[in-house]
């Protein structure tokens, strides 16, 4: 039983699923909660699914040692891009999508393109096209529509796919974020490409010498955040039918947050995507959940602040836990002498 | 031994970055089953040398040859796949990766086909550990350990014992023992020794003489940037070797001077001041 326990606090995700079951204790017995309503509710798990589908990729690259914020732009540039085409020009909704799309196919090769050819850190590389994206997103559409915020109307396939309110409360995005997340988990954990993630995070230099294709690698994760953050715009724009050029800034810090309650490591070479999953239900919970305790909501960002510090605090020592663990049953083990 | 004919061969070697010249007319060679000691101060030149041998710089003038055939490395893979690999001294391994992945880092074993290719880690661990017990770590006994929680010299043992398994033919240790205690240090000494038993040709950069004396057959000194002596073991002695890489006789000069001070101050050894000035004295 202690073996078992020890186990499961080995591993990256440990802090983050304390955390969780800490912050939905802390409602229910001081919050006045009900864990039947809290569980149930629509309104986390909606908060959950967008912020996932970009704390997954932010996570992955925080594995492999960068960093991408520009993912805060490309959540409105992805929902102007398909509101503009297909509600102001009238073009078909999948020209739209795959606008959208594209742009941060774009968006992301800049970013890693940028990264592996000069030493700037990609915190500084995507904080400038952050900025320049907001730039381009607010006067693009101005200057095309005369208006900050476009409506539109997509056909049923699209609402279907991207725009739906599964039992009229859950958004359907929360299914791409489960098979995102499934995926995602086993290229990282059982593929030799998720090895390869890790071994980048550790040591970039050790990487390549090893012979893996560290800037395709890169690349290929910058394409992949920038991408799932206008994946993320066009699905709101498609569920809301209108698309505004503010908002997505709050996805940089929750996003970060998330990943790091879930315990992935800030300098890279360690995490899991459990833990990123279980990170972002938990900020989740603490951000939205509160409306359903006595609580005033006022006091989340503290919650928030504090579940941060005691994740990471956990995160730290049950990695030191991983990091000299010996297992009991090979002490019996023929041993070297301890002075040859 | 001398008939053996050598691995690893620089003739003449020169390398100049831009109008600084770094390395002047460096000839070594390196054979199987023998280990090549390169003795050096700070900034003799040892880590330029180094490179030149592993890919990553090439010799301005002379050749580097191996198995007696002039070859130019293209970059540092073109060398490690010529079965030429380097060690650093912090092992070069993923301290939050488990033994068995890092051992696999590039060249993971997999089972399954097309997208369902997975990482077999049951293979990569016992492969793993059983290519460091075999070097005589047997305290590394599960692959799914992380490196980090492994001692230096453990960390040592398992990237040697990793060069080895990939198939390199000439072993370039550089500063293995620098960071390690003294227990420590004599598992990675054991362990460059077994290397040499299996036939490999190892190059072990070192300013420790003592590990040097330890393990080497031949030695070389390298004194700003040229080989300043070449000779086998025990045709030198530790002081000698020792003042030769101080660049001449300081070290007996420094040891004379404390011998000298301590004799006339009741056995206390001298502040630096006094040393700078022993006149007044």
């Amino acid at each position: 039983m202690m073996d078992a326990i020890r186990s499961v606090l080995r591993r990256p995700e440990a802090g983050s699923i304390l955390s969780l079951v800490g912050v939905v204790l802390f409602f229910v017995l001081f919050g006045g909660a009900n864990l039947g309503t809290l569980v149930g509710a629509a309104s986390w798990v909606n908060f959950a699914a967008n912020l996932g589908m970009v704390a997954i990729p932010v996570g992955l690259l925080m594995i492999a040692g960068e960093l991408d914020i520009s993912i805060g732009a490309l959540i409105p540039a992805g929902s102007m891009t398909t509101a503009i085409l297909t509600g102001y020009y009238g073009l078909p909704i999948a020209v739209g999508i795959g606008a959208a799309l594209a742009i941060g196919v774009a968006v992301g090769l800049v970013n890693g393109l940028l990264t592996i050819r000069t030493s700037v850190p990609s915190l500084i590389i995507t904080l400038a096209t952050l900025v320049a994206m907001q730039g381009v997103v607010l006067s693009a559409s101005v200057l095309l529509t005369g208006n900050a915020s476009v409506a539109l109307i997509a056909p049923d396939w699209a609402k279907f796919l991207f725009g739906q309110l599964i039992g009229g409360s859950h958004q359907v995005i929360i299914v791409w974020w489960f098979a995102f997340a499934a995926i995602v988990g086993f290229v990282l954990h059982k593929t030799r490409y998720g090895n390869w993630l890790f071994a980048m995070g550790g040591d970039k230099v050790s990487a390549r010498n090893a012979g893996i294709p560290t800037n395709r690698m890169t690349i290929a994760l910058f394409v992949l955040s920038a991408v799932s953050a206008t994946f993320v715009g066009m699905c709101q724009a498609i569920l809301f039918n209108s698309a505004q050029v503010s908002g997505g800034m709050s996805f940089i810090f929750n996003a970060i947050v998330s990943v790091v309650v879930g315990g992935v490591l800030l300098t890279g070479g360690f995490g899991s995507v459990v833990g990123i999953f279980v990170g972002t239900i938990t900020f989740a919970i603490v951000s939205q959940g509160i409306y359903f305790t006595q609580i005033d909501r006022n006091w989340s960002n503290l919650i928030i602040g504090v579940m941060l510090l005691a994740a990471v605090l956990m995160n730290q020592s049950f990695r030191d836990l991983a990091l000299y663990f010996r297992p009991r049953r090979n002490r019996s083990l023929p041993r070297e002498p301890a002075n040859p | 031994m001398n008939d053996k004919p050598a691995i690893l061969e620089l003739r003449n070697v020169n390398k100049s970055f831009g109008p600084i010249d770094v390395l002047h007319d460096i000839s070594l060679r390196v054979r199987a089953g023998e280990v090549l000691c390169l003795l050096g101060d700070n900034g003799a030149g040892k880590s330029t040398l180094i490179k030149t041998l592993a890919g990553v710089h090439k010799p301005t003038s002379g050749e580097i040859l191996m198995d007696g055939q002039s070859v130019t490395f293209v970059g540092p893979s073109d060398a490690q796949g010529r079965g030429i690999a380097t060690v650093h001294q912090f092992g070069g391994t993923f301290p939050l990766m488990s033994i068995g992945r890092s051992f696999f880092v590039g060249v993971e074993p997999t089972k399954g086909w097309g997208p369902f290719k997975i990482y077999d880690r049951k293979r990569a661990n016992e492969i793993a550990v059983k290519a460091v017990r075999d070097f005589g770590i047997t305290r590394i006994d599960d692959g799914d350990r992380l490196v980090g929680g492994l001692s230096g010299g453990e960390r040592q043992s398992l990237a040697i014992a990793r060069a080895v398994h990939f198939g390199a033919r000439v072993l370039i240790l550089d500063e293995p023992t620098a960071a390690l205690g003294v227990k420590q240090a004599s598992h990675v000494l054991r362990i460059v020794n077994e290397a040499k038993r299996r036939g490999l040709a190892v190059v072990f950069i070192t300013h420790q003489v003592m590990h040097a004396m330890a393990v080497g057959d031949h030695f070389a000194v390298l004194i700003r940037g040229a080989i300043a002596a070449d000779f086998r073991k025990g045709e030198r002695t530790r002081e000698e070797i020792t003042d030769l890489m101080a660049g001449g006789e300081t070290m007996a000069d420094l040891e004379a001077q404390v011998d000298g001070y301590m004799e006339t101050h009741a056995g206390h050894p001298p502040s630096l001041p006094a040393l700078e000035a022993p006149a007044a004295h």
